[in-house]
């Protein structure tokens, strides 16, 4: 704030000796500086340190205790043990996100292309329905699921007189609940950015698209999914990290075998061994780096900043 | 045949993007129905009968009103926090020219791109190296919650900044107007909406997160980490009016700011 009290002692005649405003309207000067300061700092101090402080936690000597205090060996034995020790869960928990994601688009899609063409005085209505399930707690839903999936409750009684389950099949605490939660709580972070994709598209694109004797398939995929793909990344991305760091889902809906990367780092932490947790950690969020990296590359998308 | 194919392809979409509605509100449906659920013998997500006992006591199990409390001033708090020095940023960002602006806009986005258990894990990291072990509580929540409520502030304001014609914000100089005018009765009216909409995300988010929350807590309860602990212990039906009282209170909150934003288009 006294940034800002200090530039209006700055009157306009000296504010004019700055040329012609830009066409942007962007100012020059430190006052841009002074006002990323704060939070820029907050960042600096709660992000980038905590990032190298994770890094350095990772190569801390194991026989170390939070009580005792922990030796920096660069012990990067930490990783090997970890990935020998966590690597199944690890594996699962990439797997178990590249289903949920994958079913996301096929959940989402439709529903972002009827809130984007077919709403018409409705649209407003759908996106707010979109999001107000979402208004209970996170927590409080994936319980809910517990009730769902649950092995006397109709879900499973129906499937089971249809003989889709057998007699004694069963649902909850499976690989399949696991991953129907997932795809359930992280579904509107895929549907909101394709929204916002597919709502910028011309209809007389697609129009266009049919008037050249395409067929609707080639429409589809040569004019709507092409220009959804920056919506299509995003939301990708936006599903798949939060899912393959989760272990509330994992927690609530699986069982001992379901297991996933979160759920160890979470407990190793618990448990006071940091510089395992740690390496986990830092493994997840390389592994995650890399496969957005790779990811956005060859979707072509560079603006999602 | 053409034409009926895409009649029936127009409503085929729609019945089922419905479809994907119903199926995201279901869990919700459970909720309000087990908010009057009576008590059972086995656990609470049976349906045993319809009760009132639920939302007349509410504050029966232990910790849950406390924990909701401490939730609340937690998510205020981290709201201002963030609201604040996220306005600040987006205004900067969208507004001055400075060097190296695609580094500020990629150091705002990577919070967003890290995984909660990730972002969590380092922060106790830094508490643990920097002796704070025994002082977590609290303040090392709210410290969190600013630090990931932050970049969403940043994006919401700039979206709505970056709508705006700076040629407004330039008439209000040309006028004599100096910047502090300039900036309290032209730019905040107009970037207002975004503004509150970044507020009340960042409270949502805030009030909602677990996984960084219960890394950093210490002794304190929130509210989702007091649910997580009666998951082990039995769920009390208060949980899902608790839950049924939160989804209505935002519900109200976005229609009353659709209402608002239609008044102020109608205008």
């Amino acid at each position: 704030m006294s940034a800002a009290g200090h530039i209006s002692s700055l009157g306009p005649a000296e504010a004019q000796l700055d040329g012609p405003p830009d066409p942007e309207g962007q100012k020059r000067g430190w006052a841009g500086y002074l006002l990323l300061l704060p939070g820029g700092l907050w960042l600096l101090l709660f992000f980038v340190v905590p990032t190298v402080t994770l890094v350095a936690t990772s190569l801390y000597d194991p026989a170390g205790s939070l009580q005792l205090g922990y030796q920096m060996t660069w012990h990067w034995q930490n990783y090997v043990d970890a990935l020998q020790d966590y690597g199944p869960q690890f594996v699962r928990s990439l797997i178990y996100a590249s289903i949920a994601t994958i079913a996301c688009i096929l959940l989402g899609f439709p529903l972002a292309y009827a809130i984007a063409f077919k709403a018409g005085r409705y649209k407003n209505l759908m996106l707010v329905a979109v999001i107000a399930p979402f208004f209970t707690s996170f927590l409080i839903r994936t319980l809910s699921w517990q009730y769902i999936l649950g092995d006397n409750e109709p879900l499973v009684s129906l499937l089971r007189t249809l003989h889709i389950l057998g007699p004694d099949g069963y649902l909850l605490a499976t690989p399949f609940a696991v991953v129907t939660g997932l795809t359930y709580n992280f579904l509107p972070f895929m549907v909101l950015p394709l929204y916002a994709s597919l709502e910028k598209i011309d209809p007389r694109l697609i129009e266009a698209g049919a008037d050249l004797y395409a067929s609707p398939i080639t429409t589809f995929r040569t004019v709507t999914l092409r220009l959804a793909m920056p919506g299509l990344v995003a939301g990708t991305l936006l599903t798949f990290i939060p899912a393959a760091g989760d272990y509330i889902n994992s927690e609530l809906l699986g069982n001992p075998q379901t297991r996933m990367v979160g759920n160890e780092i979470q407990d190793l932490f618990g448990a006071g061994d940091y510089p395992t947790a740690a390496a986990l950690s830092v493994t997840l969020m390389s592994a995650i780096v890399l496969l957005v990296f790779l990811y956005v590359r060859r979707a072509g998308t560079e603006e999602l900043v | 045949m053409n034409t009926f194919s895409r009649w029936l392809g127009d409503r085929l979409v729609l019945i089922l993007g419905l479809l994907v509605l119903l199926y995201m509100f279901v869990p919700i449906f459970v909720v309000i129905l087990m908010s009057f659920n009576a008590p059972g013998a086995r656990n609470s997500y049976t349906f045993n009968g319809f009760t009132l006992d639920n939302w007349l006591n509410v504050c029966e199990p232990f910790q849950l009103c406390s924990s909701l409390r401490t939730s609340i001033e937690i998510g205020l708090l981290a709201t201002l926090g963030a609201t604040i020095l996220g306005t600040l940023m987006a205004f900067a960002m969208v507004r001055h020219r400075f060097r190296g602006r695609s580094s500020a806009n990629l150091f705002v986005f990577l919070p967003m791109a890290t995984p909660e258990i990730v972002m969590g894990s380092s922060l106790l990291a830094l508490f643990v190296n920097a002796g704070f072990a025994g002082a977590l509580g609290f303040g090392t929540i709210l410290i969190s919650h600013i630090l990931f409520c932050l970049s969403f502030v940043v994006v919401t304001v700039k979206a709505r900044l970056s709508g705006l014609d700076p040629r407004l914000e330039q008439a209000a100089a040309d006028l004599y107007a100096n910047e502090w005018q300039t900036f309290w009765r032209v730019s905040f009216p107009l970037v207002f909406p975004g503004i509150l909409a970044a507020a009340l995300l960042s409270f949502s988010l805030s009030f909602d997160d677990f996984i960084i929350t219960n890394l950093n807590a210490g002794q304190e309860v929130t509210f989702p980490m007091f649910v997580w602990g009666a998951n082990q212990r039995g769920i009390p039906p208060q949980i899902n009016v608790i839950g049924t009282i939160m989804f209505f209170i935002a519900l109200l909150v976005v229609v009353l700011g659709e209402m608002a934003s239609r008044r102020r288009a109608g205008r």
